[in-house]
């Protein structure tokens, strides 16, 4: 594939990096990423991804862009309210980079639709608001040996770290067995997020899926970085597998996808965290 | 100026073009080529004519050769890498 004069020019400033140059680019421009919600997390995230040319981002968000979701959703702007999210985010999107492909989900993702989606892509990212679905992508990513980039985020707070069991590294449930019980984590309603936190976080996620994708630098599979904005620190502490693990360990107990039930706009066991 | 380099495999104009597309296109050019090929490049932008060269070395490009044309253009001779 030849570069045309634009596509050049619209990438020149991360062509020239040490170890991108045109195969690199190219890489970006073959690469299929799935980001599953178009809030918080996934708005930096894809707004990235889609500037640096990554030719093919799966967007799903089955919900409409409300006025509360602008403060942090910056996908999203006031005209959108109303819009499905993911139509709103295909428009920011397509304005930002027309070269770039943009697929939609906006059904509700489910144990029934979610490792026929993710098949077609490279890498996922979780940008999701509740634990269900954070379970959900995690069972089917080990089954798909998909990379997962998992952030979230609450109040001041935000997590990062990236999953990949198919590499021999650690996945979600090797750290976070199961759901946590109803009533430990506060509700999205209770909590609150500075929105910068989740565009950090949704940044960080976006910089680990090119480090992936360009396979440049230090993944962050083994590793779970933590972030307070209030006192401006990292915390990163290392993970392994866990041989006991339900899903990924010598004798896992889960063999196939379970649905857990949502409820309150996210988490029947326990709250959610906002999108 | 000689041009003792020996056999150059192509020849890419970029007369017109200023920095960082110079180097870029140097790349890409680079790029499709086989290990061990010698590119020939044209720039009419002075500043191209130390940056390019700068930066394909740190990309790991063996420079050959640095010499002007004539009174606007420079040529810079570049050996691909022999190994990727």
């Amino acid at each position: 594939m030849k570069f045309s004069d634009e596509q050049i020019h619209r990438y020149s400033r991360q062509m020239i990096l040490p170890g991108v140059g045109g195969k690199g680019q190219r890489k970006l421009l073959e690469a299929k990423v799935f980001i599953m919600g178009a809030g918080g997390l996934g708005s930096p995230a894809a707004l990235y991804l889609a500037a640096a040319g990554v030719g093919t981002i799966g967007l799903a968000d089955f919900d409409r862009v409300e006025l509360h979701n602008l403060q942090r959703q910056i996908l999203h702007k006031t005209c959108d309210v109303g819009l499905l999210k993911v139509e709103s985010g295909t428009r920011t999107l397509e304005s930002l980079n027309p070269g770039v492909g943009i697929q939609t989900y906006s059904e509700r993702i489910t144990a029934a639709n979610i490792r026929e989606i993710i098949k077609g892509y490279d890498l996922v990212l979780d940008g999701s608001d509740n634990f269900p679905t954070r379970f959900l992508l995690n069972d089917a990513c080990y089954f798909e040996k998909k990379t997962l980039i998992s952030g979230a985020i609450l109040r001041f707070d935000g997590q990062l770290s990236t999953f990949k069991p198919h590499a021999g590294g650690p996945c979600y449930r090797c750290l976070f067995p199961e759901l946590p019980p109803p009533g430990v984590v506060p509700s999205c309603q209770e909590a609150g997020v500075l929105g910068a936190v989740a565009g950090i976080i949704g940044i960080l996620q976006a910089n680990e899926a090119l480090k992936e994708i360009l396979g440049l630098g230090e993944s962050m599979t083994g590793r779970f970085l933590m972030f307070n904005s209030l006192n401006l620190s990292f915390y990163e502490v290392k993970i392994q597998r866990n041989p006991n693990c339900l899903l990924c360990g010598d004798n896992p107990k889960i063999k196939d996808l379970i649905e857990y039930p949502q409820s309150c706009q996210g988490n029947a066991a326990g709250p959610s965290l906002p999108p | 100026m000689v041009e003792g380099s020996g056999k150059i495999n192509k020849e890419l104009n970029l007369k017109g073009k200023v920095c960082p597309y110079t180097f870029i296109e140097s790349m890409l050019s680079l790029e499709e080529m086989k290990a061990g090929e010698v590119l020939r490049i044209i720039v009419d932008f002075l500043p191209a004519v130390s940056e390019v060269p700068k930066s394909l070395k740190n990309e790991g490009y063996e420079i050959l050769e640095v010499s002007p044309v004539n009174g606007t253009d420079w040529a810079i001779i570049v050996r691909n890498k022999e190994i990727d």
